[in-house]
């Protein structure tokens, strides 16, 4: 399941409403991560541009990934304005081990740095900014540059 | 006339193109300097679909969108 949000998170809501809804789901472990904005280099928050049908494959994939491990993963995102000290980034694995969903949140949040379509900025007085050095090129990356 | 949309951080409006191949682009935008920098570094999709070589025909109304380099979370 994946979300996106107008904002920050309401991550107290999102990992409790998560957990009711899957807690009788027999799996054995919940594994999750938060993204929380760091207050630091002089900015007010960070702001986000998501890139929807392509984000959708590249979850669709891990979703069926996850299934063939009986594993089922969770995914929360911001849109647009997050401020310091907000969380903008929810994931989470459930699996009936917990050695499936530790292993799969690593390499699950690892791949979504890479290769989901979303684009971060720095909000500096007022302005947003291109995280163009904490970017990374997508896979094939530059074929009209060649 | 295919659509070219530049996604994130790209400033540009969408706009329509007349190609019948991918590696046409590269003609398109030789002299647009505010591109040029983007394309050593973006990813290109083709109806959401990323590409991983030029040697594509295009139809009308096909979708031809430049991905930048990404940083979700």
């Amino acid at each position: 399941m994946l979300e996106l949000y107008d904002g920050a998170l309401e991550a107290p809501e999102i990992l409790t409403r998560w957990y009711n809804t899957y807690k009788e789901e027999n799996y054995g472990a919940f594994i999750n991560f938060v993204g929380i904005v760091r207050d630091e280099d002089g900015i007010q928050g960070l702001s986000f541009d998501v890139y929807e049908p392509i984000l959708n494959s590249w979850f669709d994939k891990w979703q069926k990934k996850a299934k063939s491990q009986n594993a089922l993963l969770l995914m929360a995102h911001s849109r647009g304005d997050v401020l310091n000290h907000q969380s903008s980034y929810i994931s989470a694995v459930l699996s009936p081990k917990r050695r499936t969903a530790l292993e799969m949140i690593d390499e699950f949040v690892e791949d979504f740095k890479a290769k989901a379509p979303i684009w971060k900025y720095d909000i500096i007085k007022g302005k947003r900014v291109y995280a163009k050095d904490r970017s990374t090129p997508l896979p094939n990356s530059g074929l009209l540059g060649k | 006339m295919a659509i070219v949309e530049f996604l994130g951080p790209i400033n540009r409006e969408s706009m329509e193109i007349d190609i019948a191949n991918l590696s046409e682009l590269k003609e398109v935008f030789k002299d647009d300097q505010d591109i040029q920098g983007w394309l050593e570094t973006s990813a290109i999709a083709v109806n959401d679909e990323l590409v991983s070589h030029l040697n594509i025909p295009l139809l009308s109304q096909d979708k031809i969108s430049f991905l930048p380099p990404v940083c979700g979370g």
